[in-house]
């Protein structure tokens, strides 16, 4: 996944708020995109993810606070002067003309001769995987072929930063899972900084080289997939990305190179420093465990670090996976469970005894 | 559902009421007698032939021409401006202009004629087509801003800021994608624009001063009995003309309409 990705800033947020009447939609954030980075902004509907796009691309201007794109001072001006382009959610795409002329849109003005601007349109065409589309009409394209058309179009301006506002939220499922490999190939081939709005955290993990989470017009936390995925800052962000099982505990010792542990079922356990991702002080803390680093320990001579005991109340069998609720003495909700259905493992029923084994690496402390 | 016979009967009486007066028209166009009167005494083509040696007629025929080119463009202009600004801005006091723009509406027009006729003498200007036009602007507005206001907010907003991210000014965007956008609605404004301006007859008669419109020159041949069945003639001409220009103005609207759907489906 990862890239060599420069250092250079290509966008740099700097104390932005947005306000919509008493609404503040973009709150005071800050953040520096670098080039040739895929970042995504995270979010439920209505953090201000789409915002502060908008902000990016022009749409909107900040009450305070500013943007710098490629080392100038977005302040005053307008859309069609920032080296940004933007793929919009409905795709955007003119009506009334067809594909050739739809992706030629924004390079009319250049006055280049018929053959250059073909060369370049069929170059881009190809690029997006629509070859011989020139000629087909706005209205007989899918909705995955309209996005391919609202790529093109914005790729062939050579825009330093690409601006994509939910772009896969109208395919259906497998479609989008296509284009979500595709997109991130595409990035790669060209090098452009992507910044994606999502509000779908499976899409921002797979593709992105960092990720900012949004709630409530702030950056909750920005890291990268695997340190936002296995370090959540809060409980939050947890529950937001993936699966987290929580369980109430206590702080009881923080070392230089070892933090002491104690919660009910699993006792006393020493984790690292870099396990509690902000700085919390000793006493009552909640402890999250992501389900597949809990195992069931199925046969007897089975071994883990850190073994419980529990009961299963609930089986959702997803095929590749099965998914168990299980409830332990002294945790108040049923923990998740998952494990991969490998040959010859029996699926346990409701109402079966299991022992569930973890390692104390697996647990990370959250505010 | 079906609907009670009751209903049915209701419908076909009021439809007769309606349209029976203009049905006559057409019948005495072609009728071979100077009487309007049944019984009919035969099929003439001569009350139309007739019409060609009228020279008032075509002079008239003139003037409407111009006061509805003139209304239906004026009128499709000033609706562009008007149904743009409140489909697209919010500004202070939007929702009593656009009352105030849609009041010509339900007016008399014999108010309207009136009052223009009073600012008009009281100005000292002299009365002629384009005092006429400005009569007819007024009340061909009120449905251009309908139409067009209609086609301007079926269009998606994310269409202008696409064209815009993609580098086009303001004004380039307004040529190369807002207005083929609504160029249905255009057409349809114009046309009806042009229809109303054509039939209209009591602002007309108000504003005329010397040179008639077609309505009003058929009023005035309505003093003369033998003229009868050549207006006959006429207005039936207009008739032809009038329901075949709504046709085309309704055949753009749904166009504009249909274009709409298409484009919010996706």
């Amino acid at each position: 996944m990862a890239q060599p990705v420069s250092e250079k800033p290509m966008v740099e947020i700097k104390s932005v708020v947005k306000a919509f009447g008493e609404v503040k939609a973009v709150n005071g954030v800050d953040a520096v995109i670098k080039e040739g980075e895929f970042f995504s902004l995270l979010g439920p509907s209505g953090c201000g993810k789409t915002t502060l796009l908008r902000l990016i691309a022009g749409f909107e201007h900040p009450d305070s606070g500013e943007i710098v794109i490629a080392g100038s001072s977005m302040e005053n001006v307008e859309p069609n002067h920032r080296p940004t382009n933007m793929v919009f959610q409905s795709y955007a795409i003119f009506p009334h003309l067809n594909v050739e002329e739809n992706v030629a849109y924004g390079l009319k003005k250049q006055g280049l001769s018929k053959a250059d601007l073909k060369a370049k349109v069929d170059e881009m065409l190809n690029l997006v995987d629509l070859k011989g589309y020139n000629k087909r009409p706005a209205y007989a394209l899918s909705g995955g072929q309209r996005q391919r058309v609202a790529l093109a179009r914005a790729l062939i301006m050579k825009p330093k930063v690409l601006l994509l506002d939910e772009p896969l939220s109208a395919l259906d499922k497998k479609l989008r899972e296509q284009m979500q490999v595709e997109l991130r190939s595409l990035q790669r081939t060209v090098g452009i900084t992507f910044i994606l709005v999502t509000h779908d955290q499976e899409e921002a993990l797979t593709m992105s080289d960092r990720i900012a989470v949004m709630f409530d017009g702030q950056i909750a936390q920005l890291a990268s997939p695997q340190e936002l995925y296995r370090r959540p800052k809060n409980q939050r962000i947890a529950s937001f990305i993936g699966v987290m099982n929580f369980v109430e505990g206590q702080l009881l010792a923080i070392g230089n190179d070892a933090l002491k542990v104690e919660a009910g079922p699993i006792g006393t356990v020493s984790i690292k420093p870099n396990q509690m991702p902000i700085a919390l002080p000793t006493g009552a803390v909640t402890i999250g465990i992501r389900p597949e680093m809990l195992t069931i320990l199925f046969n007897d001579s089975d071994k883990a670090e850190i073994e419980i005991k529990g009961e299963v109340v609930e089986t959702s069998y997803y095929g590749d996976m099965t998914y168990y609720s299980v409830r332990i003495d002294q945790i108040a909700k049923p923990v998740t469970v998952s494990m991969r259905n490998t040959s010859g493992r029996k699926v346990l029923d409701i109402g079966e005894k299991a022992r569930i084994g973890l390692g104390a690496e697996s647990l990370v402390l959250l505010g | 559902m079906r609907a009670p016979r009751s209903f049915t009967v209701f419908v076909g009486l009021y439809l007769l009421f309606l349209y029976a007066p203009v049905m006559l028209l057409p019948i005495f166009a072609f009728n071979d007698s100077a009487v309007i009167a049944f019984p009919l005494k035969g099929f003439t083509f001569g009350w139309f032939a007739g019409l060609a040696n009228e020279s008032t007629l075509f002079v008239a025929l003139k003037n409407s021409l111009i006061v509805a080119v003139s209304s239906a463009v004026l009128s499709t202009c000033l609706g562009v401006l008007a149904a743009r600004a409140a489909a697209r801005y919010e500004f202070f006091g939007k929702k009593p202009i656009m009352s105030f723009l849609m009041l010509p509406l339900v007016l008399p027009e014999i108010i309207v004629g009136v009052s223009l006729l009073i600012v008009l003498v009281q100005l000292g200007l002299d009365l002629n087509v384009w005092t006429v036009i400005l009569g007819h602007v007024l009340v061909c507005m009120p449905f251009s801003i309908a139409i067009l206001l209609s086609a301007f907010n079926n269009m998606d907003r994310f269409l202008e800021e696409a064209s815009l991210d993609l580098g086009a000014t303001r004004r380039e965007t307004f040529f190369r994608v807002i207005l083929p956008l609504v160029m249905p609605g255009l057409m349809s404004s114009l046309l009806i624009g042009f229809t109303i301006s054509l039939d209209e007859f009591i602002i007309a008669f108000f504003l005329t001063g010397t040179e008639p419109t077609l309505p009003v020159y058929i009023w005035s041949q309505l003093r003369f009995p033998s003229k009868l069945p050549g207006v006959m003639a006429l207005g039936f001409i207009m008739l032809i003309l009038s329901l075949v220009l709504l046709t085309a103005g309704e055949y753009f609207r749904n166009k504009s309409a249909a274009l709409a759907a298409h484009e919010n489906k996706q």
